[in-house]
């Protein structure tokens, strides 16, 4: 059991620099069998145990990691929540995420930096603007913060955008969700795994799933780097590798897996306080604590495990960037670095029963993964509780294009992406 | 990542659109069988190595051709 953080440890460990902070949760060796194993140690893994054991006390769970805590996409997003959905199955559960990303410091009593510091998507033109109303509208009535900004408004909150008649794309208005923000990823990682190995989950790092044992259509355990492991129901949680983990156990899956560039620019003074998104290319910009900008936008648009973006793409976004704020055109990149991530034909995951019996999976999260961690996580872990979907992820099925039940938040059609 | 044109020669993929896994096997015209469609539209390998498909070099001759690419290195191989 680790100490209580608080404001006295914090300062007690201030005044005492030569005393060391132990560590946030124990490293214990594998068991022979556990009640539940997740397969993948990342934010939706972790946040998958830490509520099985919160909301349904079982306890008696292991999180496998191939590599440590924090290595995958979790410490590869560009930290951004919203709830800013529109259509049945994705609002409710959204914005349930991001009621729970409010409440997540406390919770996990671990400092996740949770900054509601509103996103502000922008329109160009009236007709991007009447869509934006409609939005803002069924938001609302689900009951999501939402607020139609004109231009006037905009240029109060953003006076840095480029408003002059030459503009690539003139700011015409702009729809903003006041609590919409960004958290600090690393935190939530390192947060759900305390929390979860605080409640008596083994955290087990470095042990790579070689395969699956399974008997006649049902999952008994696990085969691993470090031994077999036992198991009655399994839950996979590896987004970005879903395809390559899931083809294990014999499934074939409606995924593909493509990479997404982030950019961080050298630190500059506060200047950025909002999220800013665009249109054009999924453009999005926020300003981290340490004054860097961060960016992204579209993925390079074709499967890859690469970790490693094109140059095509960041010519691209950069584009996008000084486009729109024409004052960072002399910045300097700092880093870029590129994700894995499931794109699926609708753009929504998955978090659903399988084929195979007591096998799970949560996958496919397309752009989206990080904002979804911690309702990812909670319905996650009813799903594999109750061997049945909660409400919430009721719609994020893998039957739901046979059945003809896609969930198109882009209201375009299948595999947007690849138009 | 440089791919192969069959008729241009060694290209930047920028100049390529991508077609998708060229392994799959389009269920026979009139096929009632919905199932196979399901897979065929919406099922990938999506395998981390070896990968045939499709690209269209469209700012140059506009020939689509197959390509074997190895996706955990993005190694272009020879044209399948």
């Amino acid at each position: 059991m680790s100490k209580h953080y608080s404001a006295f440890t914090l300062a007690r460990h201030a005044l005492q620099p030569d005393l060391p902070w132990e560590r946030a949760w124990a490293s214990p060796e594998p068991k022979k069998s556990y009640d539940v194993v997740i397969v993948g140690g990342g934010g939706h893994g972790l946040a998958t145990a830490y509520y099985l054991a919160r909301n349904h006390g079982i306890r008696n769970v292991a999180v496998i990691e191939r590599n440590y805590i924090g290595s995958g996409n979790v410490g590869r997003n560009t930290t951004l929540i919203r709830s800013n959905y529109m259509i049945g199955g994705n609002t409710a559960f959204f914005e349930h995420s991001l009621k729970l990303w409010e409440g997540l410091s406390h919770e996990l009593n671990f400092n996740c930096m949770v900054s509601q510091r509103g996103q502000i998507v922008l329109a160009a033109n009236p007709v991007q603007m009447d869509v934006f109303a409609r939005r803002g509208n069924i938001m609302r009535l689900n009951g999501i913060d939402a607020e139609l900004l004109d231009c006037g408004d905009v240029m109060k909150l953003l006076p840095y955008l480029d408003y002059s008649k030459d503009a690539r794309w003139p700011v015409c208005g702009a729809i903003m969700q006041p609590r919409a923000g960004t958290v600090r990823h690393d935190a939530v990682a390192w947060g759900y795994a305390r929390a979860a190995s605080d409640l008596g989950v083994d955290i087990i790092e470095n042990c790579e799933v070689t395969g699956f044992v399974i008997d006649e259509g049902k999952v008994s355990g696990i085969e691993t780097s470090r031994g077999r492991i036992n198991a009655g129901k399994v839950g996979i949680a590896v987004a970005g590798h879903t395809s390559h983990v899931a083809k294990m156990a014999g499934l074939r899956l409606p995924v593909e897996s493509h990479i997404l560039q982030a950019f961080v620019t050298e630190p500059i003074k506060p200047i950025v306080h909002h999220v800013v998104s665009w249109g054009a290319e999924l453009f999005y910009l926020s300003q981290s604590d340490k004054g860097g900008l961060v960016f992204g936008a579209h993925i390079d648009g074709f499967n890859t495990y690469t970790q490693r973006g094109q140059f095509p793409r960041i010519q691209t976004v950069a584009e996008c960037a000084v486009s729109l704020m024409p004052f960072i055109s002399r910045l300097r990149l700092l880093r870029h670095w590129g994700g894995i991530q499931d794109m699926t034909p609708d753009g929504s995951p998955f978090i659903c029963r399988t084929d195979v019996r007591n096998l799970y999976l949560n996958g496919g999260w397309c752009y989206q993964g990080f904002k979804a961690t911690p309702a990812s996580g909670w319905t996650y872990a009813h799903t594999i509780a109750h061997d049945e979907e909660h409400e919430l992820n009721r719609c994020f099925s893998l039957d739901r294009f046979a059945k003809g039940r896609e969930l198109d938040e882009f209201g375009l059609g299948n595999w947007t992406y690849k138009q | 990542m440089i791919i192969p044109c069959p008729y241009c020669g060694d290209r930047d993929h920028s100049e390529f659109r991508y077609g998708g896994d060229a392994s799959k096997q389009r269920p026979q015209h009139g096929t009632g069988d919905l199932r196979a469609w399901h897979d065929y539209v919406f099922v990938f390998d999506n395998p981390k190595g070896p990968h045939t498909e499709y690209w269209q070099h469209v700012l140059g001759c506009r020939r689509w051709f197959r390509l074997n690419r190895n996706t955990a290195t993005n190694e272009t191989g020879v044209l399948a």
